[in-house]
């Protein structure tokens, strides 16, 4: 017992949770402020994969941590106007197009790794994002070895979830995309396009999604490897329903499943000579299904989510 | 028509539109002029294109010939942009659409304020629309709580967020598609004084019904439309009810008459039958349904009427107490059974209730009877059987559709009731259960209804109808009981009732000494 307390008072736990936390605060926000418009984007995962694969290269052919920041941004953006194209205007099935749209990014993202790296045998390296420095706070016994020695992307994601709510809540834009997940013709009566809305939610989104996959490659690690997003976009899809579909809880939500992550790793050092260490990888998604489960059956959908809108149609 | 001298300037003209949706002619060179200040009601059947209309005004739809001109700030009238709502607003057009157009997950004020400032501004304009909004409702009267959620609102109050939505627009011109469908008569009273406020105001205004007593009550002017034509253009003061009905059908109108007639052996019998928990419940009612009699339930919507239909539907079943079907008893009974017992049944909402929405008419009117030999061929479905079955009933019922193959949810309520109707009664069924059978319709459907049940009756059916509409009570039964929280007055023959006393009955009153 006192072992779990341990674990659960060191800094280092705190600080691993968050850096954990942070691809997830950037998917789970894209996802979100999607679903908000009314268009659920599994294309998740792979644009994810498109993101880390996009700013990596980008950084390694020298665009500089911050170019390859901004090229992962496009290539999301990129890969969200195709789901949009796909599932605004020609109102197809958004379950169908956003897999097509995550097995299309993420085999492309590897076709042009392989094209640029026919024949290395360990991943190039880049130099990433280094834990930044900030006076006074960093200093702090224990708040600033948990919290304050972070990367910038961290800090970004952070800043990211009050923007994205201020907009959402405290601007005429965000009051659109609220409505025009709930009743489209709402919006349509008002004189707005609810193409151009949802369609420029998806691709921001979009491009939300794909810093949560640069994180991955320019500050998580150093290098993109096959394999590495391993589900994480669909735990954002998750976390969006456990979120309530609101910024602040998404937070919420992305740092619980990356105390769970921290938890187990270190779990695992505990107990793991009797226990399969399966057994503690499975632990923080077996905890967001139980966590959701009891979330989710009082959840509020946003009306229109999933409901593709043809104008003038009754 | 007269106009006289100082007639007010024209603030919206419509001149040529027609509208055609593949080989349907919803509108055909229709004109209509509107004064500011005047209220126009736009009277006509289901499926006459008032709706049709104007949605082309706001630019929903385009027409395919025609134009649209309002008239600016300086009165001169301008071209409107067609297809284009956001050029509608632009014009000064406001627009209350039927299935009101609010997100439910916002608030009054929010959804007011909606679209009004440029998207990429920093904040919502707060301040200054919250003062404007409040001056507004002081105007027009129209008070809602700016700050409720939509979802929490009446369905009368969310009406008011409407009518302030195209105000706080500055609207000019106002249109309200049927603006009383869903109102409780108070609630119409209340907003036809308030339009009249609003037009005296110089609002110009324009409102689609189909009900005359509104239309009389509540206009200046009435124009009529028939299959997409304009008939008749009136002062209001020159219509009465008469007139207007034979406009709108296009021919006389009678009222379907009940010639009396001998009650047979018992159809259907309830004795002691509860059921349900909560509001909408019935609790030890019985009554016996006779062959050839219509018996009518009156009674304000809500009271265990739609549960005493699910279960003569099969959809529940009794917790205690017992109901026979020609004498036997029905225990274990599902909506199948009831249907091969005889038991035609014509649900209160017809739309969810009684299409599949996503299927063709054709699919609608054999869905019950799927099983039967009659659509079958070596077990497969015999498609050219289902379609003269199609071309037959849309024929005999006069059902206004593009042809057997035409999406049911596409069709307007009448037509969809005649479908419900062609299903139900062709089949001569022994009992008919017609819930609510003519709200929302027309005059020209409602008398559709009202014959088919009639005959029904004179096939020696027996005819449960439940209804709020007294007229149509009267009109019917030969035998009515009242329904107040799931208890069943004992089912008097209607000439011994009067329809104060049935509408004391109605509200709770004690019942016996209350018949006359």
């Amino acid at each position: 017992m006192s072992d779990i307390l341990d674990i659960l008072l060191a800094a280092n736990f705190w600080a691993a949770a968050l850096r954990i936390a942070t691809p997830l605060i950037f998917g789970v926000l894209g996802a979100l402020i999607c679903e908000r418009a009314g268009v659920l984007n599994l294309g998740i995962e792979g644009i994810f994969t498109a993101g880390a694969m996009a700013g990596w290269m980008a950084a390694w052919l020298g665009a500089g941590l911050w170019g390859g920041v901004l090229v992962a941004a496009l290539a999301g953006a990129a890969f969200g106007l195709l789901h949009a194209i796909l599932t605004v205007p020609l109102g197809l099935s958004q379950h169908v197009s956003g897999i097509g749209v995550t097995l299309f990014a993420t085999s492309l993202s590897y076709y042009t790794y392989r094209t640029a790296l026919p024949d290395v045998s360990s991943p190039p390296r880049i130099e990433a994002f280094q834990p930044l420095d900030i006076p006074i706070l960093s200093d702090l016994p224990f708040l600033g070895p948990a919290l304050f020695q972070q990367t910038a992307l961290t800090f970004l994601a952070l800043a990211l979830v009050v923007a994205v709510g201020f907009v959402l809540y405290r601007t005429p834009l965000g009051l659109a995309i609220r409505a025009v997940g709930d009743n489209p013709s709402a919006v349509e009566a008002q004189g707005l396009s609810v193409m151009a809305l949802r369609m420029g939610t998806v691709v921001a989104g979009s491009a939300l999604m794909a810093l949560g996959g640069a994180f991955l490659t320019m500050s998580a690690f150093d290098a993109f490897f096959f394999g590495m997003v391993n589900g994480r976009g669909w735990i954002c899809i998750a976390l969006t329903v456990f979120a309530s579909w609101r910024p602040g809880k998404a937070l919420i939500g992305a740092l619980l499943f990356g105390a769970f992550d921290a938890f187990q790793v270190r779990l695992q050092t505990e107990v793991g000579a009797f226990v399969p260490g399966q057994i503690f990888l499975m632990l923080p998604y077996i905890l967001s299904i139980a966590a959701l489960v009891v979330v989710a059956r009082k959840a509020d959908y946003p009306r229109a989510l999933l409901k593709p809108y043809f104008k003038g149609q009754r | 028509m007269t106009v006289p001298e100082e007639a007010p300037p024209i603030a919206l003209s419509l001149s040529g539109i027609t509208k055609r949706f593949g080989a349907l002619t919803a509108n055909e060179a229709v004109d209509l002029d509107l004064r500011r200040g005047e209220i126009v009601a736009l009277l006509g059947e289901n499926g006459a294109g008032k709706t049709t209309l104007m949605n082309i005004l706001f630019g929903h739809y385009v027409a395919d010939e025609g134009e649209v001109r309002v008239a600016g700030p300086d009165g001169t009238l301008v071209p409107l942009e067609p297809g284009s709502p956001h050029a509608a607003l632009e014009a000064g057009i406001g627009m209350v659409h039927q299935h009101f157009t609010l997100a439910e997950n916002l608030t009054a004020f929010e959804n007011i304020v909606l679209g009004t400032a440029p998207l990429l501004s920093a904040r919502l304009a707060s301040r200054a629309a919250r003062e404007k909004l409040q001056e507004l409702m002081r105007r027009s009267g129209l008070v809602v709580d700016l700050d409720a959620r939509i979802s929490r609102l009446s369905v009368g109050e969310k009406q008011r967020v409407e009518i302030l939505k195209a105000l706080y627009r500055d609207a000019r011109v106002l249109v309200l598609d049927e603006p009383t469908a869903v109102l409780t008569p108070l609630e119409s009273e209340t907003l036809f004084e308030t339009l009249k406020a609003l037009a005296a105001q110089g609002l110009a205004i324009v409102f689609i019904s189909h009900k005359l007593a509104e239309v009389l009550a509540a206009s200046d002017r009435i124009a009529v439309l028939r299959l997409g034509r304009k008939v008749a253009d009136l002062p209001a003061a020159d219509c009465d009810r008469q007139k207007l009905a034979e406009l709108m059908v296009g021919h006389e109108v009678t009222m379907s008459r009940r010639e009396p007639q001998a009650a047979g052996e018992v159809l259907l019998a309830l004795s002691a039958v509860t059921c349900g928990e909560g509001r909408d419940t019935v609790s030890d009612i019985g009554f016996a349904l006779r062959a050839g009699e219509i018996l009518g339930i009156a009674g304000v919507s809500g009271n265990g009427q739609a549960m005493l239909a699910r279960l003569l539907s099969g959809l529940e079943r009794q917790t205690s107490g017992d109901i026979r079907l020609a004498g036997r008893e029905i225990r274990a009974h599902d909506a199948a059974d009831m249907i091969r017992a005889g038991v035609a049944r014509i649900p209160e909402d017809r739309h969810r209730d009684g299409v599949v929405g996503a299927m063709s008419v054709a699919e609608n009117l054999v869905i019950e009877e799927i099983r039967s030999s009659r659509y079958q061929r070596f077990g497969f479905l015999d498609f050219r059987a289902i379609a003269d079955r199609a071309v037959e009933a849309i024929a005999s019922y006069d059902i206004r559709c593009p042809g057997g193959s035409a999406v049911a949810r596409l069709l307007s309520g009448g037509n969809i009731q005649k479908i419900v109707l062609a299903r139900t009664l062709d089949a001569s069924p022994s009992v008919v259960l017609a819930a609510q059978p003519s709200r929302g319709l027309d005059i020209g459907a409602t008398g559709d209804v009202h014959r088919r049940l009639l005959e029904a009756r004179g096939r020696g059916a027996g005819v449960i109808l439940i209804s709020e509409d007294l007229d149509e009570l009267f009109a019917l039964s030969d035998r009515i009981a009242v329904i107040h929280r799931g208890r069943l007055s004992p089912p008097r023959p209607a000439e011994e009732l009067d329809r104060a006393a049935v509408g004391l009955m109605m509200a709770g009153q004690h019942t016996e000494d209350a018949a006359a």
